[in-house]
């Protein structure tokens, strides 16, 4: 069994323990459900078999909202831990504060961002474009299990071995095997590299639908502002994501086999390292925020009841963005020996991403100017959004002018800045788009008192938790510690632990909001498939829209195309037609499985199972390639029967 | 929502009129090329490793002294004529051709797995000389680059296989086609990222 062996379980930590009885416990406890309600079957032929995009979206969002919990959790013990550790050790042992630290970003970033996004592409995108699925289903349910099965990995480290030190980016030599022996830093490679490969062929997945499977009519500049986003971010996908699969297999190779290419003897260099993986980095951040943007475009121009102001500059602001994100990676290790003129011109290139983001910022500021608006949730997230990226924009350009990055870099003024930028820039984004679609997705409505209860906890817990770090990194405070012994800081964190628990608020507020929506779901229910005088197509058909999503493919003439449509008197609807969609499909699950097999073994030096579930994976790949693509039809009457009982 | 509907499942591709098909055909090619380039880019961080790490060889065998030009260049004139002749075998199935189509197949499999072999043959050789990819920086790079191409290849000549048995058993209809078009762009690809290699790794350390 490669080098797994009892010592795998986590008694290093009792706190350690715990969170694996917690993972073990609550697994047990959604299989226990499962069987209970009986749900097996139709858990496996609705759900994880399925190739439709919005089951797969959804699956995606669940995902992600796990993750997050998870996230959080660890979020909420450093700030305990560190409000606590003033001149004496608190209560984390530092290899496991230190994996703590590594498994929050790596979750953050990759498992709850990441599907969160994709999910809502998954879900929105082909209904905004008046297509019937994304351009390969099958491929998107691939994808999902890729993802899937790098989430499981990074669960199953908290219970059997340990996770990394390294932070979330990994950084060699220390990740290397000389001074990070044990699998720590496997799991992270092999959760991360399964994942992105996942990433990679969603990307080409959404660019392919973007580009080919639009309704008739519909051009490049008549699209809804969240599928330019969400092209933008696709095309980011494919060309970043890449360099971070050759970058984590070649750390792999150094650690597994001894390769030179990071190790500090025999030639390596840790600089490529750093190139490679901020190549990734940089664009990553963009792939995270610009779908959050165009969520906020869609949120302002409905609830600010006007056509949304600027399209055209949108358009080509996000675009401007998706190209300069490739332009500024070195922002990441200005103090690393790059020459003054080098880091002089990254630092402007870093400042220039400022001009089209603050257009963006304008261009909803003036939506909203004169417009009649609805203070809903999502309205909510949105202005709160506008509020406080502000700030973490202008501390973004503080950090980019080197002289002051010198002083500032590793301390918990970056940690301030960037969660600055992605909680309001993606996360608020999310949830604002989960409030906002999730009535066309389930057909009945969010409870709007709990959604901007959510809201309020987050947006203050936010200030609290994350002011008091700019404080501190001014104060010299690096991030990453374990304890220290500075009094004047420990008010400081206390505060920032007191606003992770109005964060805590937040999220038990979504709970239950959920749970409130789901028992009062009668009295919410969206009987008209608009609740919210949208103006873009996936309004257009029922909530929630029938597997084929529209009976008719729309013909669109302008960019608020369901606006237009609404305005105008409606045409008698011409005969249904049989409608032909992919039938759901038993390999993309199996090859998650086989996936996460052989991520497992690689890890644990399983070398047998490695090459056994490598081979199924190449095994489930030609089968499915030489069975097809199987169809089921849905016949006219049957479409005439859905759409006739729509009222 | 499924549980409304009578689904049934049907063989194979269920019926479309032929503006579909050549809906469908160009959303594939779009796919297949997004996939190939994202592929190149796996490449040129692999490249852009190779140039970072060439000099680093660490006391041990440096690039002039394990290059053999005869070998070198007889491998890419293996794998440059075998994407030359998986072109004529295109042509023969396009002709409606099979003998032509098969032969020039199975001539360009065998090219291809010559190819494989040799370097295959090349990779035991320099690790028995003491030029294993553990000995130096400039060493793991060199084998990632031109490894990661091998391994590119063999996937190129399993999918062969698994095309010739497409051809077999459903005959040369639009989809295996279509399959057999995406394996030509392959093949291309790597031969182009071949030719990078030959000039950014061999031909410098020949030369040196
Ligand atoms: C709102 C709740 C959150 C809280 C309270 C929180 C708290 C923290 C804390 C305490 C750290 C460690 C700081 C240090 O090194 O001293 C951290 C690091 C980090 N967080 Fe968060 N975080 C939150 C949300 C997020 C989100 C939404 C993301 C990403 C989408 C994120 C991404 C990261 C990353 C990448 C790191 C760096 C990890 C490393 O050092 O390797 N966090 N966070
Ligand atoms: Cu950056």
């Amino acid at each position: 069994m490669g080098r797994l062996n009892w010592d795998a379980l986590p008694f290093y930590s009792w706190v350690a323990f715990t969170g694996a009885l917690v993972t073990v416990g609550g697994g047990l406890l959604v299989v226990a459900l499962i069987l209970y309600k009986g749900w097996t079957r139709k858990l496996w032929t609705d759900w994880l078999t399925t190739v439709d995009h919005k089951k797969i979206g959804i699956m995606y969002i669940v995902l992600a909202m796990v993750m997050l919990l998870r996230g959080f959790i660890d979020a909420l013990m450093m700030r305990a831990q560190q409000a606590i550790a003033m001149g004496n050790e608190g209560y984390l042992p530092p290899e496991h504060f230190d994996q703590i630290f590594s498994s929050h970003g790596t979750i953050m970033i990759f498992f709850m961002a990441m599907p969160f996004l994709t999910g809502l592409i998954n879900y929105v995108m082909p209904l905004q474009i008046g297509a019937r699925d994304v351009a390969f289903p099958f491929l998107n349910a691939v994808s999902f299990f890729m993802t899937a099965a790098g989430a499981v990995l990074m669960l199953l480290s908290l219970v059997i071995g340990v996770f990394s030190t390294a932070g979330w980016t990994g950084y060699p030599p220390y990740s290397g095997a000389q001074y990070s022996p044990g699998v720590g830093v496997d799991y992270w490679i092999w959760s991360v590299m399964i994942s992105g490969i996942g990433t990679t062929l969603s990307g080409v997945n959404f660019v392919t639908t973007i580009m080919t499977q639009r309704a008739p009519g519909m051009r490049l500049m008549q699209m809804p502002m969240f599928v330019w986003t969400a092209l933008c971010s696709s095309i980011l996908m494919v060309f970043a994501f890449p360099a971070l699969t050759v970058v984590t297999m070649m750390l792999a190779l150094d650690r597994t086999f001894g390769f030179h290419f990071f190790t500090n003897a025999a030639g390596g260099n840790q600089m490529q390292y750093a190139n490679l993986f901020w190549m990734w980095g940089h664009p990553e951040v963009y792939i995270l925020i610009l779908p959050a943007f165009g969520v906020f475009s869609e949120v302002v121009s409905v609830f600010s009841s006007k056509r949304l102001f600027g399209y055209v500059s949108m358009v080509w602001a996000t675009m401007a963005i998706a190209v300069l994100s490739f332009t500024v990676w070195l922002h990441h290790f200005f103090t690393m020996g790059s020459s003054a003129n080098v880091n002089a011109a990254f630092g402007i290139a870093t400042m220039i991403i400022a001009i089209p983001t603050g257009v963006k910022v304008f261009d909803w500021l003036f939506t909203m100017y004169r417009g009649r608006i609805r203070i809903t949730s999502p309205m909510l997230w949105t202005m709160g959004f506008m509020v406080t990226f502000g700030i973490g924009g202008m501390t973004g350009v503080l950090l980019a002018i080197p002289a002051a990055d010198y002083v500032m870099h590793n301390t918990t003024f970056l940690v301030a800045h960037f969660h600055n930028m992605l909680v309001p820039g993606a996360l608020f984004g999310f949830f604002a788009g989960y409030m906002y679609w999730f009535p066309k997705a389930f057909g009945f409505q969010l409870s709007e008192v709990w959604g901007k209860r959510a809201f309020w906890f987050w947006f203050t817990g936010f200030y609290c938790a994350f002011m008091p770090l700019y404080a501190l990194g001014f104060m010299g405070m690096s991030r990453r510690m374990e304890h220290y012994d500075v009094a004047t800081w420990q008010p400081y964190l206390i505060f920032a632990c007191f606003g992770a628990v109005l964060v805590l608020l937040g999220i038990i507020c979504l709970g239950i909001q959920l749970w409130v929506s789901v028992r009062d779901r009668v009295a919410l229910a969206d009987t008209t498939g608009d609740p919210w005088d949208g103006r873009t197509l996936e309004w257009a058909t029922s909530s929630p829209p029938p597997e084929y999503n529209f009976a008719h493919i729309p013909d669109v003439s302008d960019l608020d195309a369901f606006y237009e449509m609404k305005q105008t008197a409606r045409t008698a609807p011409a005969p249904y037609e049989d409608i032909h969609l992919p039938a759901s499909s038993v390999y993309a699950p199996l090859m998650g499985v086989a996936a996460a097999i052989f991520g497992f073994a690689v890890i644990w030096w399983i070398w047998w199972l490695a090459a056994l579930s490598l081979a199924a994976l190449v095994a489930l790949t030609i089968a499915r390639n030489v069975t097809g693509e199987p169809h089921v039809t849905i016949h006219a009457a049957e479409v005439a029967k859905i759409e006739g009982a729509r009222t | 929502m499924s549980s409304a509907m009578t689904p049934e499942a049907q063989p194979i591709t269920a019926p479309h009129t032929s503006a579909h098909l050549e809906d469908r055909a160009r959303t594939e090619q779009m796919g297949y090329w997004l996939y190939l380039m994202s592929d190149a880019i796996l490449f040129v961080a692999l490249f852009a490793t190779y140039a970072v790490l060439h000099a680093n060889s660490a006391g041990g065998p440096e690039a002039s002294d394990i290059f053999e030009f005869s070998r070198t260049a007889l491998n890419s004139a293996l794998l440059l004529t075998s994407t030359l002749v998986l072109g004529f075998s295109g042509i023969g199935f396009a002709k409606g051709n099979k003998g032509a189509g098969f032969g020039w197949l199975a001539a360009a499999f065998a090219l291809g797995a010559l190819f494989v072999g040799l370097e295959v043959q090349e990779f035991a050789a320099l690790v028995a000389q003491g030029a294993s990819p553990q000995t130096s920086g400039f060493l793991s790079a060199y084998f990632a680059l031109v490894a990661t191409h091998g391994l590119h290849v063999t996937v190129g000549l399993i999918w062969m296989l698994t095309y010739v048995a497409l051809l077999l058993y459903e005959g040369p209809t639009r989809r295996v086609l279509a399959n057999g078009n995406r394996l030509a762009a392959f093949w291309h690809m790597i031969g182009i990222v071949w030719i990078g290699i030959y000039s950014v790794v061999y031909l410098p350390g020949i030369l040196q």
